[in-house]
């Protein structure tokens, strides 16, 4: 028995900000879930079932937080699960909600993550304790930053590339109400005039700490029918993981990255992905992972990811845009961040994009990665349902 | 209708499980779990490379460090990259994302494990950072005194008194000593209150362990288990987390989740039940309208050994087991999370007619 086809017919964000003081947990989350219903033009009596996604409970200092949240999210009587896959989380949590669709468990699914970053410190969060860890690492940036050495040595790459993405990131970002940083007065000179944090990552070329959440109502086809606005179906999704060390691990290019876009491909039937895609949500947490995503994806050669960048073909009116919304570059829930690329990418299809939307976008890939680039989830939407 | 909505039969083929004990020093999480994981693989004779789907269930909170799950994953044997999930919940809610996983036709098998090591920190305390983080959590209501509050309803309610309770622990405890995982067996004292009603006989043990599963679908199962024990339905809910606006007498999640998973089609001839604390064995019987013939408990249940986040999943692999050696023909599995019994899950396995 074929699978059930999975549409998008809602989607709600919270504005990301970096301290949502007004707004409790349960507020914050609650917000993201009712604009997704209304987007819906749902009830919570319309949910069958809640998925929700967080990065680690020591960032709120709460364990398993969706006990709490369930009164908040209408989950009461329902059934309810909590992923957790690293920074991949939000995209995974969107999977496994599509997965109760596609085997016909729930007609329609609540698919939710957040971060309330500001009720802890994610730096420190990051930063395991011996015996875990040698204490050599401060936060993310410290882990990724020779990786990114790595990829410059590897491709030859000019150093500006980074600062070529932030700037273009941060530019996007002023066309998304949502986003968190909104520098209006941003310019390449600034982005590259600002402190080194972790070299070669500057300040400007990193994610901000933001609390927020996302949210998006899945359904089967008939709750696609009923939608009061075109849905987004996805046409292929998977996840892979592998260890965090190992010999011969290539930390640049990592073969669960490569695996997973792979899969994807396959189901959507895509065999060119630079051609066949019109856009990209790509979980750039530091600048310099866009050229080297968009060569783990297959949009570009091994060593060439960094030439796109530099030729603008990935900025908004760009052949191939990538992070139209601003990416994790310019809002950083960290549990949400996954599933705010999957909801992205939904919105173009969706043509619900607003001023960030790219025309005529017809297929559009949402990327989440996590852990010690380990954990990678993916989707790919379409305007229209598989195998039509 | 949950069960079986694809029409597609998944069952658990294998199961194998830690013997559970008070305390780990010299173990870590992936020591504890890699012998699991090899003893399970070998049930089946599969390798790593022929499972289709893993996920797992765990908590960084009583790892006591961020991404604690990612170790685990070193100790599977993630290369080449595999299709992997995790859940922050109990390893029962990692099965069931791994039976969905297998009714979409993705994945034929699925191996699912989880593990808790209770014993670097107090699990009292640590699990009242579950609460409510504004209102009750900052009193720090710990595990024993929400189970004493419920225990004190029931009792109060009619439904039990101390020596019932006594009762359940001694029948549990005295059922584990065929089990040689648990961690409490055979005559144990009740004791001293420790939250009254509650002594600490009423009380699960604390302690450290891990357990996985392998899941497999149609003739894959058939190849792989003489008698596979078949998923004839799961289903799972949550209620209110607040304990002001429950009947703490009742589990009103436990019996919709039953009655979604089919359990009162049909009579079942046995039952695991996740109580850790005896109250809750009378509040799930009642929920399960479980009569007297039906064995509950036969490995001892939570009250002889409680690995927090594998103890749910246990409960389906014990039941599970029993169906494999044909000591039981319909069997029900259920597990818990949160205070007082807030979230629960039940499945019915059942096995082919001899």
């Amino acid at each position: 028995m074929s699978k059930e086809p999975v549409a998008v017919v809602g989607v709600g964000q919270t504005k990301h900000v970096a301290a949502r003081r007004d707004v409790s947990i349960a507020g914050l989350v609650r917000e993201a879930a009712r604009r997704a219903l209304d987007d819906a033009e749902l009830t919570w009596a319309d949910i069958d079932a809640v998925v929700i996604g967080k990065a680690p409970d020591f960032f709120e200092g709460v364990m398993m937080p969706e006990l709490y949240l369930a009164d908040a999210l209408g989950a009461v009587g329902k059934p309810m699960l909590r992923v957790h896959t690293a920074g991949s989380v939000g995209g995974s949590t969107a999977l496994v909600a599509a997965n109760l669709v596609a085997a016909r468990v729930h007609g329609t699914v609540l698919t939710l993550a957040f971060e309330k970053q500001s009720e802890s410190n994610a730096m420190w969060g990051l930063s395991l304790p011996i015996p875990f860890q040698q204490p050599l690492l401060a936060g993310a940036g410290g882990f990724f930053a020779p990786h990114i050495r790595a990829y410059m040595r590897r491709s030859g790459a000019p150093e500006t590339v980074g600062a070529l993405v932030a700037y273009k990131d941060r530019r996007n970002a002023l066309k998304n109400p949502y986003a968190h940083l909104h520098e209006h007065d941003i310019t390449l000179d600034k982005v590259m005039a600002s402190p080194m944090l972790w070299d070669p990552v500057r300040y400007s070329e990193t994610c901000p700490s933001s609390d927020g959440a996302c949210a998006m109502i899945l359904t089967d086809r008939a709750g696609a029918a009923r939608a009061p606005r075109p849905p987004a179906w996805m046409l292929g999704g998977a996840m892979r993981s592998e260890p965090t060390l190992f010999a011969g691990k290539d930390f640049v290019s990592p073969r669960a990255g490569q695996d997973c876009a792979a899969d994807v491909y396959r189901q959507a039937g895509i065999t060119d992905p630079r051609r066949e895609i019109d856009g990209a949500e790509i979980y750039v947490p530091f600048s310099w992972y866009e050229p080297m995503w968009l060569e783990n994806l297959g949009f570009a050669g091994e060593g060439e990811g960094w030439k796109l960048t530099e030729a603008g073909v990935t900025e908004l009116d760009g052949d191939l845009p990538v992070n139209m919304s601003g990416g994790v570059l310019s809002a950083n829930p960290i549990g949400a961040s996954g599933m705010i690329r999957f909801a992205e990418a939904a919105l173009q299809v969706r043509g619900q994009a607003g001023e960030h939307q790219v025309d005529g976008a017809r297929r559009v890939l949402g990327h989440a990665y996590g852990g010690g680039s380990q954990f990678f989830s993916m989707w790919l939407v379409g305007a229209e349902p598989p195998d039509s | 209708m949950t069960s079986a909505p694809g029409g597609r039969e998944i069952a658990v083929v294998a199961f194998a499980q830690t013997a559970h004990r008070r305390t780990s020093d010299e173990l870590s999480e992936v020591e504890m779990l890699m012998p699991v994981l090899h003893e399970v693989l070998d049930r089946t004779g599969l390798k790593t490379a022929d499972i289709d789907f893993t996920c797992s269930g765990s908590s960084d909170y009583l790892a006591g460090r961020a991404f604690s799950f990612t170790l685990a994953l070193d100790g599977v044997g993630a290369w080449p990259p595999i299709s992997e999930s995790h859940v922050e919940m109990d390893g029962a809610w990692a099965l069931y994302e791994a039976w969905t996983k297998l009714l979409t036709g993705d994945a034929d098998t699925a191996l699912v494990y989880s593990y808790g090591k209770s014993s670097p920190g107090s699990v009292r305390d640590v699990l009242t950072r579950q609460l409510d983080p504004y209102y009750v959590a900052p009193l720090w209501p710990d595990s024993v005194a929400l189970a004493a509050l419920q225990a004190q309803a029931l009792i109060d309610a009619g439904d039990t008194d101390e020596p019932a309770l006594a009762a359940v622990a001694a029948r549990n405890r005295e059922s584990a000593t065929a089990n040689p995982h648990a961690q409490l067996q055979g005559a144990v004292p009740q004791g001293d209150y420790l939250v009254q009603p509650l002594r600490t006989g009423d009380c699960p043990p604390i302690g450290d362990g891990a357990a996985a599963v392998i899941l497999a679908a149609g003739d894959r199962a058939r190849e792989l288990c003489a008698r596979p024990a078949w998923i004839r339905g799961i289903d799972h809910r949550t209620e209110a987390h607040s304990l002001g606006v429950r009947d703490l007498t009742d589990s009103p999640s436990t019996r919709l989740a039953a009655e979604r998973a089919g359990a009162f089609e049909r009579p079942v001839d046995t039952a695991e039940l996740h109580a850790p604390f005896t109250a809750q064995e009378i509040v799930l019987r009642k929920a399960l309208r479980l009569g007297d013939d039906v064995h509950v408990n036969p490995s001892g249940g939570a009250l002889a050994a409680n690995p927090v986040m594998a103890a749910g999943l246990i409960r389906v692999g014990e039941a599970a087991a029993r169906v494999h050696l044909g000591a039981s023909d319909r069997a029900l599995a259920h597990a818990t999370s949160g205070p007082c019994l807030q979230q629960n899950l039940v499945a019915v396995l059942e096995g082919e007619p001899r």
